[in-house]
């Protein structure tokens, strides 16, 4: 250990071999795989959408990735069947998450499908559940004396909306419901389709 | 396929094989010969030299600190600011998760800009820099001879500064990457990287002139992640080639990487190199810390996927990972009996030095964060604290208590020989130890508990999803009570460096004088 070159070029080595494990291998073996069929691109305001979801970090508390009824209850909970590597082809920066301080959002459009419901969950999560620790979105919407013909209201619960007046969702609070409600993965997956199934059990064949 | 992905399984467990019976073979037959003169290397030219406790070795007498003080000083209160600036966000970010509805008028206050605001600024901010200045510090020391180019880092310092300031604006505004570890705008990371070789070059120089024949092993570290860090920043950050699932992998090889060949080698690196100069005599093993190093490259690299475990990659990656995060115990032990044995031989020295204190205790965290880490990888634990907020302990045990804690205590250790004067006031020292330590542990034993309730909680279909949010709140709470007193620890710790600063031209002359 006397050597400067010898010591970073088989630094650099050992890096490079492991940068072909976990990132050339994998993406080639996934880059074979066929789109599932059920999968459509996000349309333009659905991307918009996404884009907000994004900046406004909600992965930092949602996961998109539901697991297999092999390791944890996430079918019974609602949040969909396991997914595969296909399910994100279309997705970009990935936003599978880590934590889920809130509920897995991968097929939340599917879970629940009304655009009302999400623009009141979005300005004040605590006008539906009183647990929530969901932060509130108020600058995604505006305070109007009343609603224009354009204008979509906001519906409140007695005590969240303000004393006068209406809640009206801005373009920004219709972008992301958008891409929430386009979230559905409950299209079948391709035979070959890959995830983890570390966690199956021997019985299931597999 | 599947054929071909056991063939590249099979190899890479060949290639470690391969490696560590070169490894020993190596030792066996003295190919590397470390003993116990090259484990003195760490001293002056004359061998040990009495330990360098508080109050002692004030003067530089061989001109190679005085070069290289221009840059550490800027880069320790560069980082400084940042740690103070970024443990801030932290502490806002932890109260907003119990405090719903605190502080939410604007999107750059919003929990997800918070948390990835005190992520990127403690990492890039803090932790990388105060590493970069403890690498310009250290390693012009064990190679004997003055830091060369000298200037460079100093520009250096001013882009890599600038940049966290850029990219930490533009992601307040919304202007992300999108992915953890890597939110700031690839555009403005390339001004990191343009950094980076501000520092690589200067330091490359000093080695490559070095007046000792031999690297001590601080340098391997060193010398080693000043390839690694840059090869991933760039990678990574990388526009339009990354997608999807790949995408994934590339983000979680990359985050696990900058814990593993970045701010581990800095802060292992430190640790080697203060631990014996404090005590004054070598390290306990100087061969065992061959496997310390290369054992720790060959399997840290690899143990990034273990963050998608259950998730939709290839079930092979994932063992790969977990396989090598298990493999970790055996780098770890190394660095650990190395560490460890040397100071328990010598305990008087934490009577003797503040600064060992901090980098001790760091160094026993090390050893148990990555037992924590082997374990948390196997697939039956990582079920019930995946997604859970065990994680957010565990990393910032890692992180915090480990790389943070021995960069105080490094801090603390140059911050006088660099002004040839001592800290003013070394009660704040002990009450910032105190501080961080006993708020860490509030912090780590409330989000563990609180983060294994949650996890068994989702587990169980019986139980409803609000029973695993509303169980954690006590214990949330309890991590912004831990999480305000280490911010007020970083305060004190900037005043006794801002102290020891300024100080009047004049006391210092004196003291030099008295030398």
């Amino acid at each position: 250990m006397n050597r400067y070159l010898p010591l970073v070029l088989i630094a650099f080595g050992i890096l490079a071999f492991a940068t072909l494990m976990l990132v050339i291998a994998p993406g080639i073996q996934m880059a074979q795989r066929s789109v599932p069929e059920g999968l459509r691109p996000y349309s333009e305001q659905e991307s918009r959408g996404r884009e907000q979801y994004v900046s406004l970090g909600c992965v930092y508390c949602h996961s998109q990735q539901p697991r297999s009824p092999d390791q944890a209850p996430d079918v019974e909970r609602g949040w969909g069947r396991p997914s595969v590597a296909g399910d994100y082809v279309f997705d970009q920066p990935h936003q599978l998450g880590t934590m889920r301080t809130g509920p897995d959002l991968l097929n939340v459009g599917v879970r629940l499908p009304s655009e009302s419901w999400h623009l009141t969950h979005l300005y004040q999560p605590r006008a539906i559940f009183g647990w929530s620790i969901m932060p509130a979105y108020p600058y995604l919407f505006e305070e109007k004396p009343e609603a224009g013909p354009e204008d979509t209201v906001v519906v409140l619960p007695e005590g969240f909306g303000p004393d006068s007046g209406v809640v009206v969702a801005r373009q920004e609070a219709l972008d992301l419901t958008a891409y929430l409600l386009a979230l559905d993965r409950t299209y079948p997956v391709p035979e070959d389709a890959l995830r983890d199934d570390g966690y199956a059990r021997k019985e299931s064949g597999s | 396929m599947p054929i071909t992905m056991g063939l590249l399984l099979a190899l890479s467990f060949v290639v470690s094989l391969l490696a560590l019976s070169f490894l020993i073979w190596a030792i066996a037959t003295k190919q590397f010969a470390l003993d116990r003169a090259h484990a003195a290397t760490v001293f002056g030219k004359g061998g040990a030299d009495g330990p360098d406790t508080d109050g002692t070795h004030l003067f530089d007498t061989t001109g190679i600190d005085r070069v290289s003080a221009r840059p550490v000083r800027l880069l320790i209160l560069g980082a400084i600011f940042w740690l103070v600036l970024g443990s801030t966000f932290g502490v806002i970010a932890s109260l907003k998760l119990h405090w719903p509805d605190w502080l939410n008028q604007a999107a750059p206050l919003t929990f997800g800009r918070m948390r990835a605001l005190h992520l990127n600024l403690v990492a890039y901010g803090w932790l990388s820099q105060i590493g970069i200045a403890c690498m310009f510090w250290i390693l012009p020391r064990i190679f004997r001879t003055p830091l060369r180019a000298p200037n460079l880092p100093v520009i250096g310092f001013w882009i890599w500064n600038i940049g966290i300031t850029l990219g930490a604006l533009a992601f307040a505004q919304g202007w992300t990457d999108g992915e953890e570890w890597l939110e700031f705008p690839w555009q403005l990371d390339m001004l990191l990287v343009l950094a980076g070789v501000f520092f690589v070059v200067p330091l490359v120089k000093t080695a490559r002139a070095r007046e000792v024949d031999h690297i001590y092993v601080t340098g391997w570290y060193f010398l080693a992640a000043m390839v690694w860090f840059p090869c991933l920043f760039f990678i990574a950050n990388l526009p339009g080639i990354h997608y999807g699932i790949e995408e994934a992998t590339v983000n979680w090889w990359f985050a696990h990487n900058v814990l593993g060949l970045w701010l581990t080698p800095l802060g292992v690196g430190t640790a080697y190199y203060f631990i014996p100069k404090i005590i004054g005599k070598p390290i306990y093993s100087y061969s065992l810390s061959l496997i310390g190093f290369w054992g720790l490259a060959l399997f840290y690299s690899q143990v990034g996927i273990h963050h998608l475990i259950g998730g939709p990659v290839p079930t092979w990656v994932v063992t790969l990972s977990v396989v090598h995060s298990v493999m970790m115990f055996i780098p770890v032990i190394a660095v650990a009996i190395n560490q460890h044995v040397t100071v328990a031989r010598n305990l008087w020295a934490l009577k003797e030095s503040l600064p060992l204190r901090f980098i001790s205790f760091g160094a026993v965290m090390y050893t148990l964060a990555s037992f924590q880490g082997s374990i948390e990888a196997l697939r039956s634990v990582n079920t019930i604290t995946h997604f859970t907020h065990y994680t957010v302990g565990h990393a910032h045990l890692g992180a915090y208590a480990f790389v943070s804690i021995v960069m105080f205590g490094a801090a603390y250790h140059i911050m006088p020989r660099m002004m040839g004067r001592d800290f003013a006031h070394p009660g704040l020292i002990r009450l910032h130890f105190w501080l961080v330590v006993v708020g860490f542990a509030i912090y780590f034993f409330a989000l563990t508990i609180g983060g294994l309730l949650q996890g068994l909680a989702m587990l169980d279909a019986t139980r409803s999803f609000a029973e695993s949010v509303i169980l954690t709140k006590p214990w949330l709470e309890a991590r912004s009570v831990g999480g305000t007193m280490m911010t007020l620890g970083h305060i004190l710790f900037a005043i006794n460096v801002i102290g020891i600063l300024r100080k009047p031209r004049a006391v210092a002359q004196s003291a030099v004088a008295a030398e």
